[in-house]
């Protein structure tokens, strides 16, 4: 499947999941659907049938609300069956909407409470180095999650430690729940504050999948001993023209049934 | 009305009167309802961005300064995720913070396990200078925010954002640190705090309905406790049952069994979260899976009463 087929699909399967409860994190799971195609397509070393493989690369969605996008992604790569996307936030569901890594297969690291993810990716890494394995682990955080501060000690500790098999992303689309980023606690020039910590970085279009094909590329082959940070400029509702235009508000919006259909309808 | 619509008209008229109230956010103040407040009071009102932890030392540093700050987020995150800030910040350094806590419990839904705190009242219970309020409905919130504003010393407060339903009305009368009696009975107390206030409500009735009569206690204030109001209760029925919507562990439970073991024993159970973790789902599906409905309350008193 191209990479721009399967980024279709994930996010009419997002939509779908959070359709099955009415409402989700619409717009930060839509702008991370590009990255999650490329990185389930070319990079994570992962067998849907041995997810907890010990020697996998391994994926922490820092920003954990973006659940159902993830979710779409592991099902339609064969992790669980298609119809647990209609089980979201349900009693007793393997599919919460924030992820836990008990729960769902693939899911590397429990997420939700912001700003922890980047910290259990160290971890994660530490781990991979002491049993001597060198596959990677992948971060992705949101804009407005890096104004947590432990974000900055976990990004140190990745300098400090040169954890080169991280690979962090941020979704950088500007916005965040209560408006846009800037105007709410401004977190620009990520790029630099990364490398101030250590990071070797690049900033690209978060939606063009060759741009970030080849970031990640450039990321595992580039010789720094070095953490790296790849910045996605990405929109928030990406792909579905009325969640882009609602702004901040697509955070956590509805998904009714007829909102369903058209964003369908737009995502062919 | 939603509750944070009369939090934020009562918290509105306050600011007016008092040039010292802050109001802070954690990227959260579309959600909490402060938002309208940024417009009417541009120079207090700050969101600090998703960093709660800078949000709860700001506030004690504005209190400091005779400030009476208002901090707000989702309950786990205004309580541990902030614990040693407003440990050390705010009461160990005895200072005067507000800190506003929304969706306690089993009320975070379908944000799920990492948003839902069972711990809160615990752990703010046992720090020194802070109160801990759990609010049934927007009628007793707004009641209670002038005391809240005008007392000196720190507060955590749990409230449901989006909740409509209502227990009291325009006359109730908030008196901090007092229970409120809400039925007399003679067969069993009921002791419940904050929205369990319902459920056993509920319970109370369909205990009637058996012929059991229940001598109901609505608490607010979980700290201070009004311990004159449980010991007598437990004096006249000789059974104590607590209902909240928390762990059963440092919460209303302890805080009741504490007193009694002191001043009058007195056989006690309670409803509650018993060693459990949290999780996803629709309110009444947790409540039924933690035991905590106005059917679980019935069945404990049944079985505490040998029936
Ligand atoms: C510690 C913590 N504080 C607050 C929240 C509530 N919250 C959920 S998402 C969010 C905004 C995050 O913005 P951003 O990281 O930019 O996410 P995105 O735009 O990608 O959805 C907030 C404040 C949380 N989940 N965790
Ligand atoms: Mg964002």
């Amino acid at each position: 499947m191209t990479y721009e087929k399967f980024a279709t699909q994930i996010r009419r399967e997002a939509l779908r999941c959070m359709n099955s409860q009415g409402s989700g994190h619409v717009g930060g799971s839509l702008s991370i659907a590009d990255v999650l195609a490329v990185l389930y397509t070319s990079h994570m070393k992962v067998d849907p049938q041995n997810p907890k493989m010990p020697d996998r690369d391994q994926l922490v969605l820092s920003k954990g609300h973006a659940g159902p996008a993830l979710y779409a992604t592991l099902a339609l790569k064969g992790f669980f069956p298609m119809d647990w996307l209609d089980t979201l936030n349900k009693l007793g569901t393997k599919l919460p909407s924030h992820v836990n890594l008990n729960l769902t297969p693939g899911v590397d690291m429990t997420a939700g409470s912001l700003g922890q993810g980047l910290s259990c990716a160290c971890g994660l890494a530490l781990a991979q180095k002491a049993q001597g394995l060198d596959n990677y682990v992948y971060v992705i955080t949101g804009d407005g999650e890096l104004q947590e501060g432990q974000n900055w000690e976990g990004a140190m500790f990745a300098g400090a430690k040169k954890l080169d098999h991280v690979i962090v992303f941020v979704d950088n689309n500007k916005m965040q729940i209560d408006g846009y980023t800037n105007n709410v606690m401004p977190v620009e020039n990520i790029a630099k504050k990364f490398e101030a910590f250590g990071f070797v970085t690049t900033c690209i279009n978060g939606h063009d999948h060759e741009a970030i094909n080849n970031a990640i590329n450039w990321a595992k082959q580039d010789t720094t001993v070095a953490p790296h940070c790849i910045v996605l400029d990405t929109i928030k509702g990406k792909g579905v023209s009325f969640y882009e235009q609602l702004g901040p508000s697509n955070h956590s919006t509805t998904v009714t049934d007829e909102q369903l259909a058209k964003a369908l309808a737009e995502l062919q | 009305m939603e509750l944070r619509k009369m939090y934020v008209a009562e918290l509105s008229r306050l600011m007016k009167q008092n040039d010292k109230i802050f109001v802070l956010d954690a990227d959260l103040s579309s959600a909490g309802g402060t938002k309208p407040l940024y417009q009417e009071f541009p120079d207090r009102c700050v969101d600090c961005g998703v960093a709660e932890a800078n949000m709860t030392c700001i506030a004690a540093g504005l209190s400091a300064s005779g400030f009476v700050p208002f901090i707000h987020s989702f309950a786990p995150f205004i309580s541990r995720r902030v614990f040693d800030q407003i440990a050390v910040s705010i009461s160990y350094s005895e200072q005067n913070v507000k800190i506003v806590a929304f969706d306690p419990g089993v009320t975070t839904t379908y944000n799920g396990g990492t948003h839902m705190c069972f711990e809160d009242m615990a752990m703010m219970r046992a720090l020194s200078n802070i109160a801990v309020l759990d609010i049934v409905d927007g009628f007793q919130l707004v009641k209670a925010l002038p005391y809240i504003v005008e007392h000196k010393g720190s507060m955590y407060i749990r409230i449901v954002r989006k909740q409509n339903d209502a227990l009291f009305d325009d006359n109730y009368v908030f008196q901090f640190g007092k229970a409120d009696k809400l039925c007399d009975g003679k067969d069993i107390t009921i002791v419940a705090s904050g929205t369990s206030l319902f459920d056993a409500k509920k319970a109370t009735d369909m205990l009637a309905e058996k012929g059991i009569s229940v001598d109901l206690l609505g608490i607010h204030t979980v700290k201070p406790l009004d311990e004159d109001a449980i010991v007598a209760s437990a004096t006249k029925t000789g059974k104590v049952l607590t209902v909240e919507n928390h762990s059963i562990h440092g919460g209303l439970y302890s805080a009741v069994c504490e007193t009694l073991s002191r001043k009058h024993p007195t056989l006690c159970d309670g409803i509650g979260v018993y060693d459990k973790v949290s999780q996803v789902g629709n309110l009444a599906d947790l409540k039924a899976d933690y035991h905590m409905s106005a059917e679980d309350i019935v069945a404990k008193a049944l079985a505490m009463l040998g029936k």
